[in-house]
């Protein structure tokens, strides 16, 4: 192979393809598809209706998540819609031999969550999910992006999608973060540089060792953001760290077929001199702690910084002004003082144990800011069950807070965790557009640390002046 | 099949000149809970469109009866964000069956065709001539050639054409879609999956 060098993504994506149409899409083969109660229903239907079956139900897993509540999860879902959403759910895997973790099951949780924390996300595998963040099991070196209904349906069908085969992205960072850096501020960095829609079209690889030196949760923050910049999806080559946090998880590969896995896994990489369509590079002396000011995702900065003018920013004047009234801001003021109202930590961003360790590691020996309203939703179960075990909990309890039930929850507010019209959140979710915690909320996006240091000092606050 | 098929369109437009407009501000995501495809057109850009108390906002486009048509012109960067159908399902039902920028998200792209929208990426320059067209007359037509792959400002005669790849032409031309013809292929699916890794 070493005159035709491929990407990664090339080597995971050629081995998939069962068709190649002319002047069309390929048809690709589908490893695993992840089910929620949102966008599902609509493809059960749709099977239906076209009188066709499920062919390979043991491929698909489905979770309750979008709309479950997160107190009281063992009382009966209260609005009538969600509740219909979750028995449909619940039916339609009954009924086609699905494996369904819905509410009240050990292992429910986050879809983005509950499936590596499983094993059910492997390197090299092709992974589909109606919802855009499936991105996120690209940490794993495995094609994983975010599909539409008719899609679901096509997969719960045939197994297959037909789509085109990106363009490639390489982004590298290098170099060493400073103190209270995290991922999620290497990510919003990255994409408040390439703006939100700086890699539509493209599949990204993440490269350089910072996502070297990042833990798996780490890379999940990082693949999971990929989409708020237009990418279809994001990966990253899988290595030592990977196979490690794989092994022995429920669904992984055991004995023989563990090392047939890893001898094939082990060649899931880039080749010296592949060409990408794009490439960036990115120094991690230059990122800060993150937080965003506007009305989409690329609309982030440095903490310390103040908020840019449109000519600065780029990109249209009047959509940039639409953003800053929304968010009741203005150009050129400094973000550090403002007043924040609720803080929500969890999502299929931020919700995995090392968020709250890192969440934890602010607060403890502070107390919660009065006039803060704090959520505080693990990403799944196991989570919720790790932060009791590590006396996370405790922590949290003195320091004023309280630990809710897993879910999607703030991220979309789809159940009752909605922001106020006009308060302002500090969240560690994926989108800031507006409406997206509730009408009218006004959301900063940042990492667990910023987040941390908001909830106990009631205003946007550098977390590194808090840290010893 | 499950959508009207697609060939020449010639209408009024509605213009929409924001860049970004995500699939959360097409359908937010309370409108999410059907377990059917109904009633989605009603809560196209739901919080653009109405104030609390349900009563319309008088500034917002489609509440303005100068505009209307089966084309929808938005700015650069359309259906960014969240995969939701639901936002394709929204524009559909409403009654677009086209809808134009200089870009569009890929998600919301891939998902327009699906249902039976066709979405038509212009250059910025274009757009920007349509709306200047559709600002000095509201009853400007634009006609939508998906044979030829054209779109037409018919006032003026200013043209451009658009991509659109072989398969997914020949799909929306005859109304039909992936399933279709991914159904016709089963056996070298089966084949597939029992080589399959995983
Ligand atoms: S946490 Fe948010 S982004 Fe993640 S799956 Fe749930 S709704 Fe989607």
């Amino acid at each position: 192979m070493s005159n035709n060098p491929t990407t990664l993504f090339d080597k995971v994506w050629n081995a998939h393809v069962v068709r190649k149409i002319e002047d069309g899409p390929d048809v690709l083969f589908i490893d695993r598809h992840f089910i929620h109660e949102v966008t599902s229903p609509v493809a059960f239907l749709g099977l239906e209706k076209r009188g066709l079956s499920v062919i390979f139900p043991e491929r698909t897993f489905a979770t309750a998540d979008h709309n479950t509540p997160t107190l009281n999860q063992h009382l009966p879902v209260n609005d009538p819609l969600s509740a219909n959403q979750l028995k449909a759910l619940e039916a339609n895997s009954g009924k086609y031999g699905i494996s369904h973790w819905g509410l009240g099951n050990p292992k429910n949780g986050i879809v983005h969550v509950v499936g590596p924390e499983n094993g059910i996300t492997q390197p090299g595998m092709t992974i589909v999910c109606g919802d855009s963040h499936t991105s996120t099991h690209g940490a794993f070196g495995c094609i994983a992006f975010g599909i539409g209904t008719s899609e679901v349906e096509m997969v719960l069908s045939s197994q297959c999608i037909m789509q085109p085969k990106a363009k490639k992205m390489r982004i590298s960072v290098n170099g060493s973060l400073g103190k209270g850096i995290t991922p999620k501020d290497v990510i919003l960095y990255i994409i408040s540089r390439l703006t939100a829609a700086g890699a539509t079209g493209y599949f990204v690889e993440y490269a350089g060792d910072v996502f070297e030196n990042m833990s798996m949760e780490g890379r999940m923050t990082v693949c999971n953001m990929s989409i708020e910049m237009g990418a279809r999806g994001g990966m990253i080559a899988p290595d030592e760290k990977t196979f490690s946090y794989i092994k022995g998880k429920e669904k992984a590969p055991e004995g023989e077929a563990w090392d047939k896995a890893l001898a094939y896994w082990k060649t899931l990489k880039t080749d010296e001199n592949a060409v990408f369509d794009k490439e960036y590079h990115f120094d991690a002396k230059d990122i800060e702690p993150m937080i965003t000011y506007g009305t989409n995702p690329g609309m982030g900065m440095g903490i310390t910084r103040q908020i840019p003018t449109a000519d600065e920013a780029g990109g249209g004047k009047a959509s940039f002004e639409k953003s800053l009234n929304y968010m009741g801001f203005h150009e050129k003021e400094k973000m550090l003082g403002k007043k924040v109202d609720y803080v929500f930590i969890g999502s299929c961003t931020n919700g995995r144990i090392e968020d709250f360790r890192a969440f934890a590691s602010i607060i403890k020996g502070h107390k919660k800011a009065d006039h803060v309203t704090a959520w505080i939703v693990p990403g799944s179960h196991l989570v919720e069950q790790q932060i009791r075990e590590e006396g996370i909990l405790d922590l949290l309890l003195e320091a004023g807070f309280q630990l809710r039930q897993p879910g999607c929850s703030a991220c979309l507010a789809m159940n009752d965790d909605k922001i106020p019209a006009g308060k302002y959140a500090v969240s560690t979710s994926n989108r800031n557009f507006e409406g997206r915690q509730g009408p009218g909320a006004r959301t900063m996006l940042a990492s667990p640390l910023v987040a941390a240091a908001a909830a106990i000092t009631g205003v946007v606050t550098d977390p590194r002046e808090l840290m010893n | 099949m499950s959508y009207d098929n697609f060939n020449i369109l010639r209408s009024t437009a509605v213009p929409m000149p924001i860049e970004n407009v995500d699939t959360d501000q097409i359908i937010p995501a309370r409108f999410l809970k059907a377990t059917e495809r109904k009633g989605f057109g009603d809560n196209l850009f739901r919080d653009w469109r109405y104030n609390n108390d349900n009563t319309p906002k008088k500034d917002f486009i489609l509440n303005n009866p100068v505009y209307s048509g089966k084309i929808l012109v938005g700015g650069k960067n359309f259906g960014s964000g969240s995969s939701r159908e639901h936002a394709a399902w929204a524009i559909y039902d409403y009654g677009f069956r086209c809808v134009v920028s200089s870009f569009f998200a890929d998600i919301f792209k891939n998902n327009a065709i699906n249902v039976g929208i066709l979405p038509v990426q212009v250059s910025e320059m274009f757009l920007d001539k349509i709306f200047t067209a559709i600002e000095s007359d509201p009853g400007t037509e634009l006609e939508v050639n998906l044979p030829e792959q054209t779109i037409t400002i018919l006032a003026t005669k200013e043209k451009e054409s658009f991509d659109i790849n072989g398969y997914k032409k020949n799909n929306l031309l005859n109304g039909y879609d992936d399933i279709d013809y991914l159904q016709s292929m089963k056996a070298d699916i089966r084949s597939f999956a029992t080589v399959s890794l995983y």
